[in-house]
């Protein structure tokens, strides 16, 4: 990195120094170590630890729940995003402030609570056990979990970017004869489509993480509800470094994968608009 | 902003789509907060009953004390944490946003990633540097200094989480008010730091106050990565949500749910402190997601 100052402003050096030492001190010098650490155990015994059976089998429950939340929040979360710009109803700003709630509630609480909600004795999982279905600690519970706390991401992405959208050539369209339906599906959706996949890109990647609101209604069953944080907490316990370190590298590399992607499609989205 | 678009023009279409809304947040958010109050209440009023007539009252008072510890612990880790967090992104964001230099994106990014990074694998780095099989351990061990296990441990996971918060929320705002203000004060003379103080500091109040409640949220709430660095030691290394797991996971339900119901107050406070800078101050703030 080299810097040029261009600015008449002062306290550059001092700063970008202060900046500098304290990311590296706090996040760049622990992950460095992360990766040194695998690195130095040998390849052969990185991949036995990273790509145990169980560790497979976590990372399909891990990958697979959050996708699925993501995409059922990408569906309703552009719902809510439209209902909260376009329409003026009483209680609006109190549900936009609801959204935000999976920000600010601690996920150790939203655990229990939602455990406690859909368990076979809770208020909703009473309703559906005589029928055979089960919700808490099964996959679906992670799901459930990781819906919660994906919702924001979704909404708070997209919503923006419907705000600034004109209602012009939505009117252009109807003018032309397209219907509600296709005037969404061909003007509205293909503007929000970059914001409601960097929405759908963080969700995943904060659901692929997440811990402490899955552990209580996951089950945390091996090769069946067991999410690939846990399994680096059970191998801490254990103390078998090499196994967590080698998880805790996949999904790293995950994490880091899905913020080139997201980089990459604000990078299209800032060329296609001029910027 | 109210709209005339032909996408809201018959009213049982927007009047479905508001219901339809309405109950998805009423099932995925307010059924969960209600839980948290509700069983707080419910279980909560009928252990405090039990702990009146319960003749072995010292099991209730030593309950107590636990509780009264990890809420101390949690408060303590905040105080730290937030604080140096804040500083740092004032620094980090005066840096970024009143200054030009190449590879500004790549610190940018470098700043925001412990918003990706699992909270798991945030306390996992700390345990392989500092942790007894880790690299600095033996020479931490001979010098009687703990880290894992103990409150720096508590704190460096917990600034690790909330580390992007700060500056994620100034450098837009700093960004957006630009340079003119402060080239002017220079020209007449003020020092940096006046210019800061006087200049900078008014137009981003709002912004950083907003900051400060995100991460002090955050770091009273986080439980993944605090959860691997703190050896869980009762009434010494619990905060008050890995609390909340070992009361759960000892079938203690009404006094987990009790300290859930204060976490859960907590963030309804932010809530509603965050909702009324948006709407008094939304000019100083920027809106977006996290």
């Amino acid at each position: 990195m080299t810097f040029k100052r261009r600015s008449a402003i002062p306290g550059f050096g001092l700063t970008i120094g202060v900046t500098l030492f304290y990311l590296s001190l706090i996040v760049l010098i622990p992950l460095t170590a992360l990766v040194l650490r695998a690195a130095t155990g040998g390849w052969a015994h990185f991949i036995d630890a990273a790509f145990s059976e169980r560790a497979v089998a976590a990372y399909k429950v891990s990958f697979g729940t959050a996708f699925i939340a993501a995409l059922i929040n990408a569906i309703f979360g552009v719902i809510v995003a439209f209902v909260l710009v376009r329409y003026r109803f009483p209680g609006r700003q109190l549900l936009s402030a609801l959204v935000d709630l999976p920000f600010a509630l601690p996920t150790a609480v939203a655990g229990i609570a939602l455990t406690a909600i859909y368990a076979d004795t809770g208020w909703v999982g009473s309703l559906v056990a005589p029928y055979g279905i089960k919700l808490a600690y099964q996959p679906q519970g992670i799901v459930i979990a990781l819906v919660f706390i994906g919702l924001p991401f979704i909404v708070r992405t997209v919503e923006p970017v419907l705000a600034d959208l004109g209602a012009d050539a939505e009117e252009a369209a109807a003018t032309l004869g397209a219907g509600r339906w296709r005037t969404f599906r061909s003007v509205v959706l293909p503007e929000i489509m970059p914001a409601l996949l960097t929405g759908f890109a963080l969700a995943f990647a904060r659901g692929v993480g997440e811990y402490g609101s899955v552990i209580f209604i996951a089950g945390n069953m091996p090769f069946h509800s067991e999410i690939a944080p846990l399994l680096i907490v059970t191998s801490l316990e254990e103390y078998d470094y090499a196994g967590a370190t080698g998880i805790a590298i996949v999904m790293l590399l995950a994490s880091l994968a899905v913020l080139l992607v997201i980089n990459g499609i604000q990078h299209r989205e800032r060329v296609r608009r001029g910027l | 902003m109210t709209r005339r678009s032909p996408l809201d023009a018959p009213p049982w279409i927007k009047l479905s789509l508001i219901a339809l809304v309405v109950t998805y947040i009423a099932i995925v958010v307010l059924l969960p907060l209600g839980a948290v109050f509700t069983e707080a209440f419910a279980s909560g009023f009928s252990s405090w009953m039990a702990a009146v007539t319960e003749p072995d009252a010292q099991a209730a008072i030593k309950l107590t004390l636990l509780v009264q510890a990890a809420i101390k612990l949690t408060l303590l880790v905040a105080a730290i944490a937030v604080p140096l967090n804040t500083v740092f992104g004032i620094i980090a964001s005066w840096a970024i946003a009143k200054h030009d230099f190449s590879g500004k994106a790549l610190l940018i990014s470098l700043i925001d990633l412990p918003f990706s990074v699992s909270p798991v694998v945030s306390g996992l780095v700390y345990v392989l540097l500092f942790g007894a099989g880790g690299w600095l351990g033996p020479w931490l061990e001979e010098h009687d200094i703990q880290i894992i296990f103990a409150l720096p441990g508590l704190v460096l996971a917990t600034m690790f989480v909330t580390f992007p918060f700060v500056a994620r929320e100034l450098i837009p705002v700093m960004q957006s008010q630009g340079r003119d203000e402060e080239e002017a004060a220079l020209s007449l003379g003020a020092t940096g730091w006046q210019t800061f103080r006087k200049v900078t500091l008014p137009n981003i109040r709002w912004g950083l106050l907003y900051g400060v409640l995100l991460t002090n949220a955050r770091a009273m709430g986080e439980f993944g990565a605090v959860s691997v660095v703190s050896g869980h030691i009762r009434g010494e290394t619990n905060t008050m949500p890995l609390h909340i797991e070992l009361l759960y996971n000892d079938y203690n339900l009404s006094a987990a749910f009790a300290v859930a119901s204060l976490l859960a107050g907590l963030a309804l406070v932010t809530l509603v402190l965050k909702t009324i800078l948006e709407w008094r101050h939304g000019d100083g703030l920027v809106a977006r997601g996290h």
